[in-house]
């Protein structure tokens, strides 16, 4: 029996004034898949996420998160369908004025006002195991390197239990080292939390590492899809330089 | 020219939709009660010594600058109500006002605009956290009850700096001199200056989030969204000053 896929973006255009980023992307992500979209900078990579999650409105096109059509959702019914979606920004996009406990809390207890003092810490140290950083609780975003901001990004997301995650340039600004722990960091979070994960990079070791499936965007549309090898087999010469 | 305009003619309209938002959130719940009394705190009480010192050389210099003028006229036991008058009816709320369009005005400019060129406000909106209200509503209404609370502290300030300047050179009693000054005062003194405080409040908020919220473009963007958020906020509080002696004069 065929199930419906957790996402499905169908013919989607998005403008920035004359500039056309996106020109009908269609794709599906299955439940428990994990998609990578490459491209060059520039390519509409970013703006193809931030529309699924409402931060961008999308000119043209179906945006289907869980089977619902986001773009015809008022506010309040987005939001709960942004409950069930995390999002690691590239920079982590961290509250600078909240300690690191404080910006895990931050959501849980806007969104949970029943659970106590306890429980919110509890969960709080849950998260930041899952990402082995709980000796950092106490510790300023600025006095945080920038792969435990991207880890303390993650268990931000974490903590609200989301059924899909959103990376945006995970690896991105990390020296080869970090961005490997990063891209294994996300392989144990799609295990441990069985998530959803639609990836945004042009690191080719972080698509390969975590990605089931890959698309390339080119000219705001999808060039190319396939697994790794597929496409670093491919005849055509603009996919395979990806892959040099 | 026309480019120009339109663009005048687009900010303003979205500067309207931006306050008419605050008024439709600040309705609807949830109320963001901590943060509201985070940011009391943070543009009330921090900005006290700023508003003090401000206070008290205004009310010193004045009383300094007009004796030798009193003097001259005989009219030096006016002194004290004067100097009080002036600085309740005008000086004290438009200074006090413009020093918290610099203080208040910048860093709500500053700091939101740094949350929005660094995707923070964004991560609020996914995560289901309305920012606006979290963090323009609170910073508004702050700012509007605050700027009141401050400029009446700097008024009392202000008439002690008056009571210091008058006994550089001559002398007088604190219980006589606030005795000369409350004697002169009228409620209707009192009223209009009040109130054109909550407008001076309101503005300095309401343009430090609107120029923050608005911020793109990279980190240039947050020292020009606190540049713009002072000058506008400045200029603001001019013409609020002047439509309000404009009303006052009409009804009192």
């Amino acid at each position: 029996m065929e199930t419906q896929p957790i996402i499905a973006i169908k013919n989607l255009w998005k403008s920035f004034g004359k500039n056309k980023v996106l020109r009908g992307i269609n794709l599906t992500v299955d439940k428990g898949e994990s998609l990578v979209i490459l491209g060059r900078s520039g390519s509409g990579k970013s703006v193809t996420i931030e529309c699924l999650v409402g931060l961008l409105e999308a000119d043209k096109g179906k945006l289907e998160v869980f089977g619902t059509d986001i773009t015809k959702l008022d506010y309040k019914a987005l939001n709960r369908i942004r409950l069930r979606i995390g999002f690691l920004f590239q920079g982590g996009a961290l509250y600078d004025s909240m300690s690191v406990r404080e910006n895990l809390a931050f959501t849980l207890k806007h969104h949970t006002a029943h659970l106590s003092e306890i429980e919110i810490e509890k969960q709080i140290l849950e998260a930041l195991d899952s990402v082995g950083l709980q000796e950092a609780i106490d510790k300023m975003p600025s006095e945080l390197s920038g792969g435990m901001v991207k880890r303390i990004g993650l268990a931000r997301t974490l903590i609200i239990k989301p059924e899909i995650i959103l990376y945006d340039e995970p690896t991105a600004g990390l020296d080869t080292i970090t961005a490997k722990e990063i891209s294994e960091l996300i392989l144990s979070v799609q295990k441990k939390y069985k998530t959803t994960s639609l990836i945004i990079t042009h690191d080719i070791n972080c698509a390969k590492m975590t990605g089931n499936r890959i698309m390339i965007i080119k000219d705001g549309v999808i060039h190319a899809q396939g697994s790794y090898d597929e496409l670093m087999n491919s005849p055509d010469d603009w996919v395979r330089s990806f892959f040099v | 020219m026309v480019p120009f305009l339109k663009e005048q003619f687009t900010q303003a309209g979205k500067f309207s939709m931006f306050i008419g938002r605050f008024f439709k959130e600040i309705v609807l719940p949830p109320f963001q009660f901590n943060e509201f009394i985070r940011q009391c705190f943070a543009i009330g009480y921090k900005s006290l010594p700023l508003v003090s010192i401000t206070g008290f050389i205004m009310g010193l210099v004045l009383t300094i600058q007009s004796r030798p003028t009193m003097t001259k006229f005989g009219a030096e036991s006016w002194l004290p109500s004067m100097v009080s008058l002036s600085l309740i009816r005008e000086i004290a709320p438009v200074v006090t006002a413009l020093i918290c369009a610099g203080k208040i005005a910048s860093g709500i400019g500053a700091e939101l605009g740094s949350m929005k060129v660094t995707s923070q406000i964004d991560a609020m909106e996914v995560s289901a956290i309305n920012p606006y209200k979290y963090l323009v509503v609170t910073r508004i209404l702050a700012a509007t009850l605050m700027v009141p609370i401050l400029v009446i502290f700097a008024d009392v300030v202000g008439v002690f700096g008056g009571y210091i300047g008058y006994n550089v050179h001559g002398t007088i009693g604190l219980q006589r001199y606030f005795s000369e000054v409350i004697e002169h005062l009228d409620f209707l003194d009192l009223l209009p200056a009040t109130i054109k405080t909550f407008f001076f409040g309101f503005f300095i908020g309401t343009i430090g989030c609107y120029k923050g919220f608005n911020a793109s473009g990279g980190t240039a963007s947050v020292g020009l969204a606190a540049n713009s958020a002072v000058v506008t906020a400045s200029l603001s509080i001019f013409i609020v000053d002047m439509l309000a002696v404009q009303i006052t004069d009409l009804f009192f």
